[in-house]
């Protein structure tokens, strides 16, 4: 739409100019204010984030070890996160979107859920599930003596119990674009429906999982709720980012800033990575 | 379930009269019973080694549903499916003996031409290197091993559809399905891609299926013509059986053709037993000359200083009314189909046996390459 647009304005200015302007001023005011406040209650804050950071001590700030254990941790178990949601959550995906089954409908619901669930309950979820006295965690410590809550490990798990939902979304969404036709030629060619799916399916919807697994790493990365109330919040163990962000904010203002910064940098760099994927795919 | 034993017999009967025993022996036998809410998909066919069928319909036929029964690509609800002897009912269709042309050829966009036609051997076990060989050597006699390395969406539709063709009988298919195989090309290219796909076909020493809506197609195609109309059979038998004779409205109407087989010079084409044709296609060698039934003008008496070339002495045979069309059955000099309004047939006073002249301009027939 805005392409030809600006080409139109830059090409001639004197017809397309008054009429934009007209279309600009045509916005009512009761619809024009409300829009204006909305979008500055959605900027100022970033703004303001920019404005007061210690721009002179945030090289030291981010140097310190804290900082860079609780990056360097945060990085890892969003990867990992993301990895664990791409091996199940294609899988599901597939699942959902190709294989009729009853009750396909309340699988899908189930499988939204986390989206809309508040990360800390689902973090008390996961603790009565895993956690020592859990439903499957006693069953686990009790035969192979894992431990998952307040561990490394189980940082990995609540985020990807957060994220997943984001990528088998996203994953469902292409493969239901994708043209099931495809398969069926695979197979009249020979191929069982899982060579089909790996070296046909696949390769067509691997932008729709680079976006979905992009999107589940974004989420992974800022996850607080789930990961405070299962892994808890030890510094170099299960310490992530946001957490380090939350714990800085009570007695190192500045440091939560320069943390934040980082965050912000981080977020904006996968939107701007995405936009492609999402304005091609689409 | 009554009919299954007429079904039985008349299938028999078809295969006998293809000249081959198709039912129990090489080749295709089949019953597909497909249902699908109220659709209900019911046609019986049979086919020897060799034989090119073509299943003809307009949309909605149930056409494709059968073929992709044939495929395993849907289940059948009853009948039966047996190729070169073997029950396949129940076989899913990475096993089954089949190749499919769909439609819109569904090249795997990710791959280049080559590995889409080495993806077949792959699957069935051949090592990489040893079917792209035999890919490569599959484009070559397409005539498309320039092309070997280019994504499909680098290929014309006259190219798509020969990789297409070439990715189906890799895996040396004993029942080949065409899906409306020239549907998706221009006028131009069907031209070229129907002769070579005729070529190709006539190659191909298993069954080969081919579903269209276009007459033309069909009887260039195909040996055998299976019309089906609301999931049934209507009619069936050779293409210039079918033109001659058709026996509904819809086939009166589309497959209502006058085909002829010649030897083309220039604008002439020289028919195998038969009087000259003149064209406005300017071809050489052994072609095919149609033109519809609505193309032929008919006079009581030699029609003076006519412009019209191709004018010939005939006897009406026969006289059969579909709608408000009647379609006269010509003898005589060149035996065609014509089909005139009832208005003008009452004109002319038209009667089995009477003699009329048979004028057709060169203009509305179609020749194209044998």
């Amino acid at each position: 739409m805005t392409p030809p647009d600006k080409t139109g304005a830059a090409a001639d200015p004197r017809t397309s100019g008054p009429r934009r302007r007209r279309a600009r001023g045509g916005a009512p005011l009761p619809l024009l204010l409300p829009a204006l406040i909305g979008l500055a209650f959605l900027v100022l804050p970033l703004v303001a984030l920019l404005i007061r950071a210690p721009w002179r001590s945030i090289p030291e700030l981010l140097t310190s070890p804290e900082v860079w254990q609780a990056l360097k941790l945060s990085l890892i178990c969003a990867t990992a996160a993301t990895a664990v949601s791409l091996v199940i959550g294609v899988p599901l995906a597939w699942l959902l979107a190709r294989v009729e089954f009853p009750g396909r409908g309340f699988v899908r619901a189930l499988v939204t859920l986390p989206l809309v669930l508040p990360p800390v309950v689902g973090g008390v979820a996961l603790l009565m599930a895993l956690g020592r006295n859990g439903v499957l965690g006693q069953w686990l410590d009790a035969t192979f003596g894992i431990t998952l809550p307040f561990t490394t490990a189980g940082v990995v798990l609540a985020e990807a119990f957060v994220a997943m939902p984001f990528l088998v979304i996203s994953v469902e969404g292409t493969l239901r674009a994708a043209d099931p036709r495809y398969e069926e030629a695979a197979t009249t060619l020979g191929a069982s429906r899982f060579t089909a799916f790996r070296r046909v399916t696949l390769p067509l919807i691997a932008p729709g999982i680079a976006a979905g697994a992009v999107l589940a790493w974004a989420r992974a990365l800022g996850e607080f709720g789930a990961t405070i109330t299962f892994a808890g919040n030890f510094p170099d163990r299960t310490q992530t980012m946001p957490l380090a962000v939350y714990l800085a904010l009570q007695n190192d203002p500045d440091a939560a800033i320069a943390l934040s910064l980082v965050l912000l940098a981080v977020s904006i760099a996968v939107l701007a990575g995405l936009r492609d994927r999402w304005m091609t795919a689409s | 379930m009554t009919d299954t034993h007429d079904t039985r017999e008349s299938a028999r009967h078809r295969a006998g009269s293809a000249g081959e025993d198709g039912a129990d022996g090489a080749g295709l036998d089949a019953r597909l019973v497909v249902e699908r809410g109220a659709f209900r998909l019911d046609v019986a066919l049979t086919a020897s080694p060799g034989d090119v069928v073509a299943l003809l319909g307009p949309n909605g036929a149930g056409k494709t549903t059968a073929l992709r029964a044939l495929a395993g690509l849907i289940p059948l609800s009853g009948g039966h499916l047996r190729l070169d002897g073997a029950e396949l009912d129940r076989t899913p269709p990475e096993s089954r003996p089949v190749g499919v042309v769909f439609q819109d050829y569904l090249l795997f966009p990710h791959l280049t031409a080559l590995d889409n036609v080495a993806f077949g051997p792959r699957c069935h076990g051949t090592p990489k290197a040893a079917a792209r060989a035999q890919a490569a050597a599959w484009l070559e006699r397409m005539g498309l091993a320039q092309h070997a390395g280019s994504k499909p969406r680098r290929l014309s539709g006259g190219q798509a559809q020969r990789v297409a063709l070439a990715r189906a009988l890799a895996t040396h298919p004993r029942l080949l399905l065409l899906d409306e195989p020239l549907a998706a090309l221009d006028a131009r290219t069907r031209l070229d891609v129907r002769a070579q796909l005729r070529h190709h076909l006539a190659d191909f020493e298993a069954v080969a299926v081919l579903v269209t809506h276009d007459p033309l197609d069909a009887m260039v195609l195909a040996d055998h013509l299976v019309v089906v109309e609301d999931g049934r059979i209507v009619q069936e038998g050779s293409p210039a059986d079918i033109a001659r004779h058709p026996r509904t409205d819809y086939i009166a109407h589309l497959v209502g053709l006058n085909l002829y087989r010649g030897e083309a010079q220039g604008h002439a084409v020289h028919l195998d037993d038969g009087p000259e044709i003149t064209t406005t296609e300017e071809l050489t060698g052994p072609v095919c000359v149609a033109f519809p039934p609505s193309a032929v003008t008919l006079y009581r008496d030699r029609p003076a200083g006519s412009s019209a070339r191709n004018l010939w002495r005939c006897e009406v045979a026969g006289l059969e009314t579909h709608g408000d069309q009647i379609r006269a059955d010509l003898t005589g000099e060149l035996p065609l189909a014509a089909a005139l309004t009832t208005v003008a047939a009452a004109e002319l006073d038209l009667r089995p046996g009477a003699t009329v002249w048979a004028a057709v301009k060169a203009a509305q027939t179609h020749a194209y390459p044998a």
